[in-house]
């Protein structure tokens, strides 16, 4: 229905910038999650193209045509906000109706579209109630609703589950999913819940200080982080770094010295790390496993049972915490200790600035 | 024990605090049924044979009911056309604010720090040369203006409590800023709007500064309606007394009967 563009966005209030330059495409029904810690200005951005909130500098193309002057409500979008915000004094009906009885639509238009909404969302029960009587689902459900019926160019989600409890979550996560299946319409989606974003986009764009850290499908983004900061807010449990020293490399492998004095082997293709040089480790706790015989030893501190698999935090001798993921077994304590092997093949190695020094080929396959 | 004798010694207390509050309302109520002799008694009569006389006096040579009609046209005139002003101006300092909103509503409120008298001669002579003296559209202009800043402020803080996300999702929703004001913010703020008008008419009704000042016969509010009892001849307690509680008494009924009203609008948003 829409694609989107950013071109070198920026927002400022003041003399502070919250969105220091973002240049982003959006496809046509693609699924777009902007996620990133609070502050990151991942809601400004959502805003801007909204026209919430002006653009400072830089252009916002909706369907290849500058918008940053079209007001708002011409923009043809339709959001989705935390906190629902219905409008308490009309029904369910009424508040998924409004904006097409303010455009001057048919009576019976709008009541068909509000009905075939209503299925979509089962709120066909619920049509003559008022916000004031619905729960938090129910309240999202309406909102979703609202802005169904506009047949909007793209849907604009802030945060729309925070407000919900943890089972109901994960159940709209998968409505929502569902819904951009069956409407084939484009989204962007803002979160700051990385689940959220790993299980319902086509790409993630992760945010940070204002600025793009990296921007990719979900498993792409998984398996080659292209800085620390990616490889440390996606995934959960984070992903475990080690600060290491290079000790050589050839053309299949960087050699590397871990803190306790081992020797690792990082399969790696044209790498750009000189001998000598001090670099971030990072290693995926399944990357990881206990073996009498790994490289690594250590003190068990916690085990969380998951049921199918467990997460064993374990203390190295030079105070390292790592976590690894296992399957599930009762003969792990705590206090015991244990050995650690190292799987290379998926570990990730970041410069003293924080950016990836690999990007490996095989990422995705 | 204890406590229930503290509680009824604070009641009391209230009470005694409330009397005294309310004492020279009661007194001239009482008054107004007095004959004049009576009213002038040393000691105060207490008990005594209740007239209607002085209401009699004062209304029948005064006409009294043409300054009721004044009174009841300026207070809603003013307060119809206040509100009508400040509701898209609340409306924009409420929802876009700029640089200078905060600075506008202090200096708004400052207005009214301002002893009328000081544009008592000023506006007399604007008011004469353009034909507004003794006019109900004079006093209109006076009051409305008079209570601008307090009913911005007040329908900006009830504006304030409603979320701004409700506008929002209307405006992404294509409503424009008419429909927003007509189908949102009217109905949600409702109760407010009330309050905010209540007060201003209670306000306008009980202004009498102006009302003596501009107006003779033609445009006098029951303001002027009183003086008229204290003139030159001497002091007439009786008749000030009856007139006095003629031209309160609509006002006082109108505040008893909306007083949750306006208590639920002075404290809404103080408590959450």
């Amino acid at each position: 229905m829409a694609t989107l563009e950013l071109r070198g966005v920026r927002k400022t209030y003041g003399t502070g910038e919250v969105v220091k330059g973002v240049d982003l495409s959006i496809k046509d029904r693609e699924f777009v999650v902007f996620v990133g810690p609070s502050g990151c200005g991942k809601s400004t951005l959502l805003r801007m193209i909204a026209g919430l909130e002006e653009i400072s500098a830089g252009e916002l193309l909706i369907d290849g045509v500058r918008a940053n002057e079209i007001p708002p409500d011409e923009r043809e979008l339709a959001m989705v906000f935390q906190s629902y915000a219905l409008y308490p004094h009309m029904t369910v009906a009424g508040n998924m109706g409004f904006a097409l009885k303010m455009a001057g639509k048919p009576k019976a238009e709008i009541a068909a579209k509000v009905a075939q909404a209503a299925r979509i969302l089962q709120l066909e029960a619920l049509l003559d109630r008022r916000p004031k009587m619905l729960s938090g689902g129910q309240r999202q459900r309406v909102a979703i609703g609202r802005a169904i019926v506009r047949n909007p160019k793209c849907f604009l989600f802030d945060e729309p589950l925070s407000n919900l409890d943890a089972a109901l979550r994960v159940q709209m996560r998968t409505e929502i999913a569902k819904l951009h299946q069956e409407l084939e319409a484009t989204m962007v989606y803002v979160t700051h819940d990385q689940v959220e974003a790993m299980t319902m986009a086509d790409r993630i764009v992760v945010l940070n200080g204002g600025r793009v850290e990296q921007v990719g499908a979900p498993l792409e983004l998984y398996r080659n982080p292209a800085s620390k900061f990616v490889a440390g807010f996606i995934g959960s449990p984070r992903m475990n770094m080690l600060e290491v020293a290079v000790a050589g490399h050839d053309g299949a492998a960087v050699r590397l010295t871990l803190p306790g004095g081992e020797s690792l082997a990082v399969p790696a293709r044209d790498a750009l790390v000189k001998t000598g040089a001090r670099v971030t480790l990072g290693l995926r706790p399944e990357s990881l496993n206990l073996a009498d015989d790994g490289a690594l030893r250590g003190k068990v501190e916690v085990v969380e049972h998951l049921g199918a698999e467990m997460l064993v935090h374990v203390r190295t001798p030079q105070d390292d915490l790592l976590i690894i993921k296992a399957p599930d077994e009762a003969r792990i304590h705590p206090n015991q200790t244990v050995g650690i092997g190292i799987n290379p093949a998926r570990s990730c190695l970041f410069g003293e600035d924080g950016l990836a020094l690999i990007l490996r080929v095989d990422a995705l396959a | 024990m204890q406590r229930s004798f503290l509680s009824r010694l604070t009641g009391l207390a209230a009470w005694f605090a409330a009397l005294l509050i309310a004492f020279p309302i009661i007194w001239m109520l009482v008054t107004a049924f007095k004959t004049e002799r009576a009213a002038i008694a040393v000691p105060p009569l207490l008990i005594f044979k209740p007239v209607l006389g002085s209401f009699a006096a004062a209304t029948a040579q005064t006409g009294y009911l043409s300054f009721a009609l004044n009174s009841i046209i300026v207070s809603l005139g003013a307060t119809l056309f206040a509100v009508i002003i400040a509701f898209p101006a609340a409306y924009a300092m409420a929802f876009r604010p700029g640089r200078h909103t905060q600075g506008l509503l202090i200096w708004m409120l400052s207005t009214k720090m301002l002893p009328p008298v000081g544009a008592l001669v000023p506006v007399y002579l604007i008011y004469r040369d353009v034909g507004l003296l003794d006019t109900r559209t004079g006093l209109i202009i006076l009051n409305m203006l008079m209570n601008l800043p307090l009913v911005i402020w007040m329908l900006f803080s009830f504006f304030k409590d409603i979320p701004a996300a409700i506008l929002e999702a209307a405006l992404v929703d294509g409503v424009n800023t008419r429909q927003q004001m007509q189908h949102l913010l009217l109905p949600l703020a409702a109760p407010g709007i009330a309050s905010t008008a209540l007060l201003s008419i209670i306000l306008a009704w009980n202004e009498s500064f102006w009302s003596i000042n501009l107006t003779a016969a033609h445009a006098g509010t029951l303001a002027a309606f009183i003086t008229r009892f204290s003139q030159p001849e001497g002091l007439f307690w009786a008749k000030l007394s009856a007139a006095s509680v003629l031209a309160v008494a609509p006002v006082l009924l109108f505040g008893s009967l909306t007083q949750r009203h306006l208590v639920r609008g002075l404290t809404f948003g103080a408590v959450k």
